[in-house]
C-alpha cells in the first residue's frame, strides 16, 4: 500500500501523507525554489529531486532512507561541444550542449543497484552507476544522425521526458521524446532504434505526418505485469501498442483524446487512465470541468470520472508529469498548474482534494 | 590580488565567501575561486564554461563582453562581481 506522495512544484517539493483518514501535506524542502521533478527509489528508499534555478542551472538533490537532510550530488553534464560542430536540431536552431533540464528520471532494473536514469532538455539520456554521484551520456543515442531531426515542442528545445525500463530485461530501454518519436535499445543503450511507427499528426504536411522522428509523445508508460503492452498520450490523441512498442494503435476518447498525462494498471494492461483538454491551443478542461478518463478495455470505451472534481470554471492543466498510480493500481494522485492536489484511493471513481493552495504543480509521485 | 564577490542570492546556496584571487583574466580569477569549490562553477558557468544565460560578471563595475570564454582583463586590485541578471518581474 502507497505511503505517501511527493509533490514537485514551482515552488518547492511536498510530502503527502494520509493520518487520522485524511491526506494532509506532512512536509517541505526547498521551499520557494524550482522542484522541477523528484523520485523516490523502491529499490533502496533514496529520493532524488532536481531543482531548475533560473540563474543558477539545473541541480541535483539525494536524500537517503530514513535521512532528514538532503546533498546535493552531480547534475547530468554534457560533455565540451567540439569545436566548429554544425548542431542543429530539426527546426535549424543550434543545439545548446548543456542541461537545462532533467525531464525524466527513473531507476534502473532491481538487480542494477544505484542505476538511475536521467532524461533531459536538449535531448541526451543519461546513466549513473552510484546513486547520482557521476553520470554518462548516452553518446550513442546523442550522436545518432536521427537525433538532428528532434524539434521543439511545448517546449522551445527537444527533450527526454519518459522512460521504461523494461521488467524483462533491464538492458532494453525505451524513451519518449517530445519531439522525437519513441526510442528503443536492447543493449543497454549501445545502440538505438526509432519506434514511434503508426503515430501521426493531424496538422501540417500530408507526407510528414507519419514520420517518426518528429511525433511528439506527451508521456509514455509500460504496462509493468504485461510489458508488451504501452499507451502514449501523444500531442494529436492517444495511441497504445500491444507489441513492444513496434506498432501504435490510435484510441478516441470523449470529452477529448489530448493530455498530457497517461497511467497504466500494473497487472493489467487494458486499464489507463488519463487526464483530457481541449486541444491544443487551449489548454484547458473542457467545459471548464476537470475530469479523468478511464479505459478497462484497452480503449474500446473510456469512463468519464469527476466525482470530486471541480465542475464549474475549473482551468487546471495536469501535466505529463502530474498524475500518478500507486502499485495496487487503486491511488491515483493528480496535480495540476494551479496549484490543486487530489486523491482517489479507488481507481478515480472518487477524488477528495488534499489542496487548493499550491505553487504550480509539475510532478506527483508515490514513494 | 583582484577580489572576486558572489551574489548574496547564491551564497544561500553554495558556499562563496569573497575572496582575493591572482590572475590576468576573468577565467583565470574564476578557476582560482572554483578550486576552493568546484561545485560553485556549475552555478556560474554552464556545461561549456560559458556564464549562465542569466549571469553577469563586472569587472571594476563594468560587464564583461566575453561571456564564452571569459577573456576580459583583471587587473591586480580589480574587484570582480558575480551578479545574477535582472530577468523577469
Amino acid at each position: 500500500m502507497a505511503r505517501k506522495l511527493i509533490v514537485s512544484t514551482r515552488k518547492g517539493l511536498f510530502e503527502v501523507g494520509k493520518s487520522r483518514g485524511s491526506w494532509k501535506i506532512t512536509d517541505a524542502h526547498f521551499l520557494g525554489d524550482n522542484v522541477s521533478l523528484a523520485m523516490h527509489d523502491p529499490r533502496d528508499g533514496t529520493d532524488y529531486a532536481t531543482i531548475n534555478h533560473g540563474h543558477f542551472g539545473v541541480k541535483l538533490h539525494r536524500r537517503n532512507k530514513g535521512a532528514k537532510k538532503w546533498d546535493e550530488v552531480t547534475t547530468p553534464k554534457y560533455p565540451e561541444k567540439p569545436e566548429g560542430l554544425v548542431d542543429l536540431d530539426g527546426w535549424g536552431k543550434d543545439v545548446k550542449w548543456t542541461t537545462q533540464m532533467i525531464w525524466a528520471m527513473e531507476p534502473g532494473g532491481p538487480k542494477e543497484k544505484g542505476v538511475i536514469w536521467c532524461g533531459t532538455r536538449p535531448g541526451g539520456l543519461f546513466r549513473s552507476r552510484d546513486r547520482g554521484d557521476s553520470w554518462e551520456l548516452m553518446e550513442s543515442l546523442w550522436r545518432h544522425p536521427d537525433r538532428n531531426k528532434w524539434l521543439g515542442g511545448g517546449a522551445d528545445i527537444p527533450g527526454i521526458h519518459s522512460i521504461c525500463v523494461d521488467p524483462r530485461d533491464s538492458n532494453t530501454i525505451r524513451l519518449a521524446v517530445s519531439c522525437g518519436g519513441v526510442w528503443r535499445t536492447e543493449d543497454g543503450g549501445k545502440t538505438w532504434a526509432q519506434s514511434a511507427h503508426g503515430m501521426s499528426f493531424d496538422q501540417g504536411p500530408k507526407e510528414e505526418a507519419g514520420n517518426p522522428d518528429t511525433q511528439d509523445p506527451h508521456m509514455m508508460v509500460q504496462c509493468a505485469g504485461d510489458p508488451s503492452k504501452f499507451w502514449v498520450q501523444h500531442h494529436c490523441g492517444i495511441w497504445k501498442s500491444v507489441n513492444d512498442g513496434v506498432t501504435w494503435t490510435e484510441v478516441k476518447a470523449k470529452p477529448s483524446s489530448f493530455g498530457f498525462g497517461v497511467v497504466v494498471h500494473p497487472k493489467d494492461p487494458n486499464t489507463a487512465w488519463f487526464v483530457p483538454g481541449i486541444k491544443d491551443e487551449k489548454r484547458i478542461p473542457v467545459d471548464g470541468a476537470l475530469v479523468v478518463t478511464r479505459t478497462r478495455d484497452g480503449g474500446k470505451t473510456f469512463k468519464v470520472l469527476k466525482k470530486g472534481l471541480p465542475q464549474k470554471h475549473a482551468y487546471d492543466v495536469v501535466f505529463r508529469h502530474g498524475l500518478a498510480l500507486d502499485d495496487t493500481g487503486e491511488c491515483l494522485a493528480m496535480g495540476s498548474s494551479t496549484g490543486n492536489l487530489w486523491v482517489s484511493e479507488n481507481s478515480g471513481d472518487d477524488w477528495v482534494q488534499v489542496s487548493s493552495t499550491l505553487p504550480h504543480v509539475y510532478a506527483v509521485r508515490w514513494a | 590580488m583582484a577580489k572576486i564577490h558572489f551574489t548574496s542570492n547564491l551564497r544561500r546556496l553554495v558556499d562563496c565567501p569573497t575572496l582575493d584571487v591572482e590572475g590576468q583574466t576573468v577565467r583565470e580569477i574564476l578557476n582560482e575561486a572554483f578550486m576552493s569549490n568546484p561545485r560553485l562553477e556549475t552555478y556560474v558557468l554552464d556545461d561549456q564554461r560559458v556564464v549562465r544565460k542569466h549571469m553577469r560578471i563586472l569587472v571594476d563595475g563594468l560587464a564583461i563582453k566575453d561571456l564564452e570564454k571569459q577573456s576580459d582583463a583583471v587587473k591586480p586590485a580589480s574587484e570582480v562581481w558575480v551578479m545574477q541578471a535582472l530577468s523577469g518581474g
